[in-house]
């Protein structure tokens, strides 16, 4: 075992100090949920962990204008208990509470579930539906950036040593606007996604989609975003052609791998059918808010 | 390596205790202070037979650094009987028959009460809910969950 250092940070300056002066590796620590299990294992053998739930403002939620700041360290439980974040984004509340039992949910964040960078990670594709923002603290500074622009590959982000995540943010919702998460897993509880799919949608007084986004997880190295399934919904009522464009379209974006869980073939197929029914969700969810 | 110093409370007593920064809560529950009901099953978080409470929150114990728990509150198994009064818990397990090994059991009470602390209530489906990141690999769920609403209907005076 080398020598490991820890160290809780007070404040945002510190942390970014201690990350971008260590001089071997350094892990952030928010939950811990994958990190430990990472640490026994020695899958990872940090030399600096930066803990930063001593920073304030950095667990928790804030409601401003509609719009939502949900701090990294914020964990599942205490997002499942935001009745206002819930009514507003339920779809995003969901998935945050699929990961993992009562007790990991007590510690798992959201950045954590983000950074861990898995592809089957629940709370990424509804936060990219979303389009939520995170805001990164680095040594030059801070900067906001896309949610989908975070993960590169499994177990791959776009950080940089110095750089960890500070907080997230929920755009206002527009009338009749909601969102859905669905997994297909073989069991009904813990257990780790073979296909997710967020659908957040905004329909017209009329029930016409105005706006959608569609994004797929664990059918490829990272999340991905499907267009051309928000396409085959735009203009339209959740009609049968819109449907089974959004199928096509959610199969089409698949480039999944074949392991214990499923296969290419089962994974593809079930992220059309759950694209679909997530949808189905959003759209009646959308349409009881007119 | 240097030893961090971390004052807490454990089961409503102040604690102190000294420790390296790898080890998790769990190792110093069990190796320093010698509470030793909360067991270590997986060391991965799959289990749940580590399960306390930090400020209420109920986690796993092999998935927190000990270092974290500087200024918390921590509930282990160690605080739920009232000298030699067991908690209707504790009671109700007896009373079903809801273990046979035990390995598991600490960590199903000290879930099954975070539950009933804030669900005085639960529907059976809740409680299959609530524990399902308990594994137990003798006795089954069934009287298990007996128990805890046996025990949920005491506490309520039902």
């Amino acid at each position: 075992m080398p020598m490991l250092s820890y160290i809780a940070p007070s404040t945002v300056d510190e942390a970014v100090r201690l990350l971008a002066g260590a001089s071997g590796a350094a892990k952030v620590l928010s939950g811990g949920t994958d990190l430990l299990v990472q640490l026994r294992s020695g899958r990872t053998k940090p030399d600096l962990i930066v803990d930063t739930k001593r920073i304030p403002g950095i667990s928790g939620i804030r409601e401003q204008d509609g719009a939502f700041v949900i701090g990294a360290a914020t964990s599942g439980a205490v997002i499942g208990e935001c009745e206002a974040l819930k009514d507003a984004w339920p779809g995003v509340v969901e998935a945050a509470n699929l990961i993992g039992s009562t007790q990991i949910q007590g510690r798992a964040s959201l950045a954590g579930n983000l950074c861990n960078a898995s592809p089957a990670a629940d709370s990424v594709p509804p936060l990219i539906a979303a389009r939520a923002t995170c805001v990164i603290a680095g040594a030059n500074g801070r900067r906001e950036v896309p949610v989908e622009s975070i993960v590169t590959g499994p177990g791959r982000t776009s950080l940089g040593p110095d750089e960890f995540v500070l907080e997230f943010h929920l755009p206002k919702r527009p009338p009749r606007s909601a969102d859905a998460y669905l997994r297909f897993i073989p069991r009904t509880e813990m257990d780790i996604a073979v296909v997710g799919a967020a659908v957040s949608l905004t329909l017209d007084p009329g029930g016409v989609c105005t706006d959608a986004r569609i994004v797929l997880g664990a059918v490829a190295p990272t999340a991905v975003l499907v267009p051309e399934g928000a396409a085959a919904l735009i203009g339209r009522k959740l009609d049968e052609t819109a449907v089974a464009g959004l199928d096509k379209a959610a199969r089409g974006a698949c480039k999944p791998i074949d392991d214990k869980r499923g296969t290419i073939e089962y994974r593809t197929k079930v992220a059309g059918v759950l694209a679909r029914r997530a949808a189905t969700i959003a759209y009646q969810r959308a349409g009881e808010r007119r | 390596m240097s030893k961090h110093h971390v004052s807490t409370t454990i089961n409503g007593e102040p604690t102190e205790f000294l420790c390296e920064p790898q080890l998790t809560l769990l190792d110093v529950l069990r190796d320093e202070l010698h509470l030793t009901g909360s067991k270590e099953g997986c060391s991965s978080g799959d289990c749940g037979a580590c399960s306390v409470t930090v400020d209420g929150r109920l986690v796993c114990s092999c998935l927190m650094l000990a270092v974290e728990a500087e200024g918390h509150a921590i509930e282990t198994i160690e605080g739920m009987a009232r000298g030699h009064d067991l908690h209707p818990l504790q009671r109700k397990f007896l009373e079903h028959a809801a273990l046979q090994c035990g390995f598991c059991t600490p960590g199903l009470l000290v879930a099954a009460k975070a539950l009933l602390d804030r669900n005085p209530d639960p529907t059976e489906t809740e409680t299959r809910y609530w524990l399902a990141g308990n594994l137990c690999r003798c006795t089954g769920y069934d009287k298990v969950i007996r128990a805890v609403l046996d025990a949920a209907a005491e506490l309520r005076g039902a």
